[in-house]
C-alpha cells in the first residue's frame, strides 16, 4: 500500500498573470471571445489559461461578462485582479468595469455602445465593431473583429494562435467568413489603435 | 477521435465537460440523472457522447430514480455514473445507502453551488461536504475525492471508477460550480487497460458462489444479474448468501466488514497535495477550488518571506487524519478556508487534537475567498 502525498512545486515569486475582462450583453459573444482567446493562450500558445465567465439567466441577453488569466505556469486563483486588457461592449459594464484600472489597462470599447466618461482613467480605444460587422453584412462577427484588433493592440496572445482558435471554434463552414471579419478588425487596430492610445478619450 | 469513440488529444474545455469525457475514458457506459444548474453540463455532454460509444444515456423523471437507475446498471455489469448539485444530492441520499449496502460500484458527481435549499443555482459552494460523509443513514464508510481544475476532473473521474470497482463503493466527486464551469486545457487520453481496475468477481462455479462472502481483502466477487450465479440483494441486513439475518451478530458482521473494507484501505485511498510544510509555522488546509485561492494566498505569504505552508485534500472521505495528526506535531496552526461555515475545519480540530491551533476561515458561497482574506487570515495567524 502506498500512501500519496504529492510534493507540489515551491516557487515563492509570484509568477506574472496577464489577465482580459471582456464585458457586455448576451448574444455578442462575450462568452465565445474568451473562449477563443484562452483557446489561443492554452492550446496554441502553449502556455495556461484559464477562463472564468458569468453565468447565468444574465448570460443571456442582460450583462454579461468573460475572463481570462493567461500565464506561463498553472494559474491558481482563475479570477481577474489586475487586468491588462478590458474589452467593454455595453454601457452598463462600462460604468461596472471602466474605473480605477491601473494605468497600463487598455481599455477597448465599441464608440456606438458605450458613450465614455472623459474623467475615466486609462482613456480607452475606440473600434466600432458592431457597425463594421453590419457592414460587412453579419453582425455576429463583431467580436471576431474585435479580436482581429486586440491582435493588432496587444501581445496578450499571438496573432497566429488567435486564427488557429477561431477556426478551430466557429462553426464549419464559417471559418473563411470569420478570418476575414478578424482581418478587418486587424487592420483598423493597425491603422487607428496605436494613435488612438494616445489620443483623446472615446 | 479513435476508432471506439474515445476523444484523445488537447481541448479547452470546462470542468463539467471534463467530467463526462473521464467518465467515458474509464469505461463508464450507463449514465441516468436529472438536469441541475451547475452539473447540467455533465448531463448533456454525456447524452451526445453515450450513443457515441455504445452506452446508454437516460434522463429520469427525478434524482432519487437517477441514483437507483446506476445501481441497477452497475449490477448488469455496466459502469455507471449520475451528476447532480445540492438539492438533487439530498435526493439521491436514501439509495445511496442502498449502493452502499449492496456493495454497488457506481461514480456519484456532486458539482456544488450554494445552498441550504435551491440556494444559489448558478453560483459556488462547498456546503455538502459533510452530507457525503453522513448524509445516508446507518453505519458506513463513503470515499470522496475533490477535484480543483477541469483537467482533474477528467482524471480523478478515471480514478473515481478505479477505487468504486476495487472497494465496490459508490464514489463521490466532490466538485464545485467555479471547478464545473471554469474553462482549461485538458488532455482527453484514452486509459490503458492495466491503468483500469474492474471489480472482483467469481472465480468458484455458481453452485458455490456466496455474494457477499468476502476473503481477507473484505471486498466480495460480484456477480453480474444474467451470468447464471444465483444472488439476492436486498437493503435489508444480510448475511453471506444475501439473504435477511434480522439479528445483531449478522449486523455486526456486515456493518463492520463495510465500513473496514474503506477504512483499512486508507492508505491505498488517500491522495493529498503539499507543499512549503517543512518548515511551515501555519499549514493552510482547503480542498477544491478553495485550495487554488489558498495557493496562491500561500505564495503570497512565501514572497513575503512568511512561513505558510499548503495542504490541499485531494481525498476528503476517508479523511487523511494521521497526515494531519503528524503535521500538527510541527505547526502552530491550521487554516481551513471553506466556502461554508465550517466542515472540513472540524475533521482538521479533531485530527489536530490540541496540538496545532485550528482556524476557520468560512465564505458563505456565492463566490470564492480574495487570496487578500486568506493571507490576511495567515499573518493574524502568525502574530
Amino acid at each position: 500500500m502506498k500512501s500519496r502525498g504529492i510534493k507540489l512545486e515551491e516557487k515563492r515569486t509570484l509568477h506574472k498573470r496577464k489577465e482580459i475582462r471582456i464585458s457586455g450583453f448576451g448574444g455578442q459573444g462575450v462568452v465565445l471571445s474568451g473562449e477563443i482567446v484562452g483557446k489561443a493562450a492554452s492550446i496554441y500558445d502553449k502556455g495556461f489559461a484559464t477562463l472564468t465567465q458569468s453565468y447565468g439567466p444574465e448570460a443571456r441577453g442582460g450583462s454579461c461578462t468573460a475572463e481570462v488569466v493567461i500565464s506561463d505556469e498553472p494559474i491558481s486563483y482563475p479570477y481577474v485582479v489586475n487586468p491588462e486588457v478590458v474589452i467593454i461592449l455595453a454601457q452598463e459594464a462600462y460604468h461596472k468595469y471602466a474605473n480605477n484600472l491601473s494605468e497600463g489597462t487598455l481599455v477597448i470599447i465599441d464608440p456606438d455602445l458605450v458613450k465614455p466618461d472623459p474623467s475615466h482613467k486609462p482613456k480607452s480605444l475606440s473600434v466600432p465593431v458592431t457597425h463594421m460587422a453590419r457592414e460587412m453584412g453579419r453582425p455576429v462577427v463583431a467580436n471576431i473583429i474585435m479580436l482581429g484588433f486586440l491582435a493588432a493592440v496587444s501581445d496578450l496572445v499571438s496573432e497566429g494562435a488567435l486564427k488557429k482558435s477561431i477556426m478551430s471554434s466557429v462553426p464549419e463552414g464559417t471559418q473563411e467568413f470569420n478570418l476575414k471579419a478578424f482581418e478587418v478588425g486587424r487592420k483598423y487596430g493597425m491603422e487607428h489603435g496605436r494613435t488612438a492610445r494616445q489620443g483623446t478619450p472615446g | 477521435m479513435s476508432e471506439n469513440g474515445i476523444i484523445q488529444g488537447e481541448f479547452f474545455m470546462n470542468g463539467d465537460e471534463a467530467c463526462a469525457e473521464g467518465a467515458i475514458s474509464a469505461g463508464c457506459r450507463f449514465f441516468a440523472g436529472y438536469p441541475i444548474t451547475p452539473a447540467t453540463e455533465v448531463a448533456e455532454r454525456m447524452s451526445s457522447r453515450l450513443p457515441e460509444v455504445g452506452g446508454t444515456y437516460i434522463q429520469m423523471e427525478d434524482e432519487i430514480a437517477s441514483m437507483n437507475a446506476i445501481l441497477g446498471a452497475s449490477w448488469a455489469g455496466v459502469k455507471a455514473m449520475t451528476a447532480t448539485s445540492g438539492p438533487g444530492f439530498s435526493l439521491m441520499m436514501e439509495n445511496l445507502g442502498l449502493g452502499v449496502m449492496l456493495e454497488t460500484p457506481c461514480v456519484l458527481v456532486d458539482v456544488q453551488r450554494a445552498g441550504p435549499s435551491t440556494g444559489l443555482p448558478t453560483a459556488v459552494g462547498q456546503g455538502d461536504m459533510m452530507q457525503a460523509r453522513w448524509g445516508s443513514h446507518g453505519t458506513y464508510e463513503i470515499i470522496a475525492i475533490v477535484p480543483n481544475s477541469p483537467q482533474e476532473m477528467f482524471d480523478l473521474t478515471i480514478t473515481a471508477f478505479n477505487l468504486s470497482e476495487k472497494y465496490r463503493v459508490p464514489v463521490l466527486i466532490m466538485s464545485d460550480e467555479v471547478v464545473g464551469h471554469m474553462s482549461e486545457k485538458v488532455v482527453l487520453r484514452q486509459t490503458a487497460p492495466e491503468e483500469l481496475v474492474e471489480r472482483p468477481r467469481p472465480t468458484v462455479p455458481p453452485e458455490k458462489y456466496l455474494p457477499f462472502q468476502a476473503d481477507e481483502g473484505l471486498v466480495p466477487p460480484m456477480a453480474l444479474a444474467g451470468e447464471g450465479y444465483h444472488f439476492h440483494a436486498t437493503g435489508l441486513t444480510h448475511d453471506e448468501r444475501g439473504y435477511p439475518a434480522m439479528n445483531a451478530a449478522a449486523q455486526d458482521r456486515l456493518a463492520r466488514r463495510l465500513v473496514d473494507k474503506i477504512r483499512l484501505n486508507k492508505k491505498d485511498i488517500i491522495q493529498y497535495e503539499e507543499a512549503w510544510v517543512d518548515d511551515a509555522e501555519v499549514v493552510v488546509c482547503a480542498y477544491g477550488i478553495t485550495a487554488r485561492v489558498a495557493r496562491h494566498a500561500v505564495q503570497m505569504a512565501r514572497s513575503e518571506g512568511i512561513r505558510a505552508g499548503m495542504l490541499r485534500l485531494i481525498t476528503v472521505w476517508p479523511f487523511p487524519e494521521e497526515h494531519i495528526r503528524e503535521l500538527a506535531q510541527k505547526v502552530r496552526t491550521f487554516l481551513v478556508p471553506e466556502i461554508n461555515y465550517g466542515q472540513i475545519v472540524l475533521e482538521v480540530e479533531r485530527c489536530a487534537c490540541g496540538e496545532a491551533n485550528t482556524v476557520l476561515l468560512p465564505h458563505m458561497g456565492g463566490g470564492v475567498h480574495h487570496p487578500q482574506d486568506i493571507l490576511k487570515a495567515i499573518k493574524e495567524a502568525i502574530q
